[in-house]
């Protein structure tokens, strides 16, 4: 069998070789992207309702990140002292703090800091695990054999103590906090990369791609990556939930960023002192929390089932 | 099977070595040490000679490579090295703070195992649909729920508004039931998640079909055929699992005031303590690795197939 497929001598062999290896041709570019997004349009509406849901929980916490004075017309760090600890009304959504601060406008305003927390530790796993992982998926065997050794010492550590090492390191801080979360997940996805790269890498058309003269590099930037990098991208969402627990951890253990300011773990730190006087302090933003969390996790279910 | 076993404990060994280098070279990294924020304080009024006196008996100013062999060789002899912050040696902090750590641990987990069992066979066994659907999402939920928020809310609903568990000095199994519902909820997510996926996957096997046919009921089945092939993968988890729990605990301690590992973790972090922080990560390391290495060797006992497949290989 081996054989027959170097040499093409085998007609059918030869056949599927050239068919996978033109779809990458790019005559077919805009035939394709046509057929794509007509087939998205139309898939949008048989959409499972939970994945919508997702998806507007966080394009709403994205645009209170980026225009929180739109969502709410108070001040998320001064307030008025009279208007101390009210519970929910529709003039204050929910509820003021001990310092008549309003805490939808806190939540809202926290959001910057949470995601941006969130997103620097996303990107910051992402882009070394991947690195890692497709450098030892691609490199020899005991190159690999020594990074993935590696990658298993550092998961037989928990991640929130891995994390604390490396606040310890680095000191307390909204920054250090979210190099801290991502520092921790890129294990994971130098894992998860590096066996993707492996099974890429014994794909038909890649091989097709080293036998039309392909160098390595050029291979693996052109066929491997785009091709790992699926599975990647639904870990990325996944980890993007999971970094959000991690930061309000942090924040609520009070390694994040200091107090005036509203990031999510810290409010639910604050209100822990009126628990008995104000259920709202805490409650509102964990529960918004667990939004986010949820669907960050919906979407990237939804992400690595389409895949397979 | 010797072969097998010596391989094994060989990599055990390798990792957990590789475990404490890593740690060492991630704490020591250090710009000030904790010997030098203690006693610098001025209120200590230590002159500059003293100070350099402590830092010789404390080894802060050994070389580096020194340094590593001295700790490494003193593990061997059980010395962790000495807690600044305490002032006792890092053994004896942790003998004090292990125990009530590894009983909340064992607690949420037998929880987190009992709620799991149970909404992954209750899924299986409901003839409801929107129940089953109600319970398949239940996980997703769990697993979403930050572990400090359970902790407050639990505190607020249970102590606060129905009054039934008092918030100062409950006794002492009585303070213990709402950290183990906080710590079990989150950790019985994945398992319940593995649950649920090995019952639909076992229940589509032939051998079940034949059972069926045969004219077993849903109940037989799923007691006798679908149990134990989907409760054995979940195995593989319990190394993963207890990082969860660990990192729970470091939680749930801090939200309710216990004492422990957990809350001793966050002393060390908030003193800079690297000493204590450093044979948590490591003793943490070796619980995993030998909880790995127990489920390795005990997983072809319990499965025979994977024993036929072991026997087969050349």
């Amino acid at each position: 069998m081996s054989p027959t497929r170097h040499t093409h001598s085998h007609p059918t062999q030869a056949a599927t070789i050239s068919v996978s290896a033109n779809e990458h041709l790019p005559h077919k570019a805009i035939h394709t992207v046509h057929f794509w997004l007509g087939k998205r349009l139309s898939t949008l509406r048989q959409w499972p309702i939970s994945l919508l849901l997702s998806w507007l929980v966080i394009a709403v916490v994205i645009s209170w990140a980026f225009i929180p004075g739109l969502f709410t017309a108070y001040d998320p760090l001064t307030g008025i002292g009279k208007f101390k600890l009210q519970p929910p009304s529709w003039v204050h959504l929910l509820g003021t703090d001990a310092l008549g601060r309003d805490v939808y406008a806190r939540i809202v305003y926290g959001a910057s800091h949470s995601l941006s927390g969130a997103f620097v530790a996303v990107g910051l796993g992402l882009t070394v695990g991947t690195l890692l992982g497709l450098f030892a998926g691609s490199a020899g065997r005991k190159t690999d054999t020594f990074i993935m050794r590696l990658v298993d010492v550092i998961l037989s550590i928990p991640s929130l103590l891995l994390s604390l090492s490396i606040i310890v390191i680095l000191g307390f801080g909204t920054v250090t906090a979210a190099i801290a979360v991502g520092a921790a997940s890129i294990a994971s996805f130098a894992r998860l990369s590096r066996s993707e790269v492996l099974r890429v890498r014994n794909t038909d058309y890649v091989e097709a791609a080293f036998g039309s003269g392909g160098t390595f590099l050029n291979v693996l930037w052109r066929h491997v990556l785009p091709n790992a990098l699926t599975s990647v991208i639904a870990l990325a969402a996944l980890q993007f939930g999971t970094a959000i627990l991690a930061l309000s951890t942090l924040g609520f253990l009070g390694y994040g960023a200091p107090p005036p300011t509203p990031e999510w773990g810290l409010l639910i730190a604050e209100g822990r002192n009126y628990l008995a006087r104000a259920w709202w302090l805490t409650t509102a933003p964990g529960i918004v929390v667990i939004m986010v969390v949820i669907s960050a996790n919906r979407i990237s279910h939804a992400l690595s089932e389409r895949r397979s | 099977m010797s072969k097998h076993l010596i391989s094994h404990l060989f990599q055990s060994v390798l990792t957990l070595w590789a475990a404490f280098t890593i740690a060492f070279v991630l704490l020591q990294a250090l710009p000030g040490d904790a010997v030098l924020i203690k006693f610098l304080a001025s209120d200590f009024g230590l002159t500059p000679e003293q100070i350099t006196e402590l830092q010789q008996t404390y080894g802060v100013n050994l070389p580096l490579w020194q340094k590593y062999f001295h700790e490494l060789g003193a593990i061997f002899t059980g010395n962790l090295g000495f807690s600044v912050q305490a002032g006792l040696p890092v053994s004896q902090v942790i003998a004090t703070n292990l125990p009530p750590t590894l009983l909340l641990a064992s607690l949420g987990f037998t929880a987190a195992i009992v709620l799991a069992l149970s909404v992954a066979f209750l899924s299986a066994f409901t003839c409801f649909s929107w129940l089953r659907q109600a319970l398949h999402a239940l996980p997703s939920l769990f697993v979403s729920v930050p572990v400090f928020w359970l902790g407050i809310v639990l505190i607020q609903i249970v102590s606060f508004q129905l009054g039934l568990i008092p918030v100062i000095n409950p006794g002492h199994w009585e303070g213990l039931i709402l950290p183990t519902i906080a710590l079990a909820i989150p950790i019985s997510a994945p398992i319940a998640q593995i649950l649920i996926r090995n019952i639909e996957a076992t229940l589509l096997l032939p051998h079940v079909a034949v059972a069926r046919a045969k004219g077993a009921s849903h109940v037989w089945v799923l007691w006798h055929h679908v149990a134990r092939n989907a409760v054995l993968p979940t195995l593989t988890m319990a190394g993963l699992l207890f990082g969860e729990l660990l990192a729970g605990a470091v939680v749930t301690e801090t939200v309710f005031g216990l004492s422990g590992l957990g809350s001793l973790t966050q002393q060390a972090v908030n003193n800079q303590d690297t000493a204590v922080l450093k044979a948590i990560v490591i003793i943490s390391a070796a619980i995993f690795i030998t909880i790995n290495l127990i489920v390795d060797l005990l997983y072809p006992i319990l499965d025979p197939r994977l024993r036929v497949a072991q026997e087969a290989r050349p």
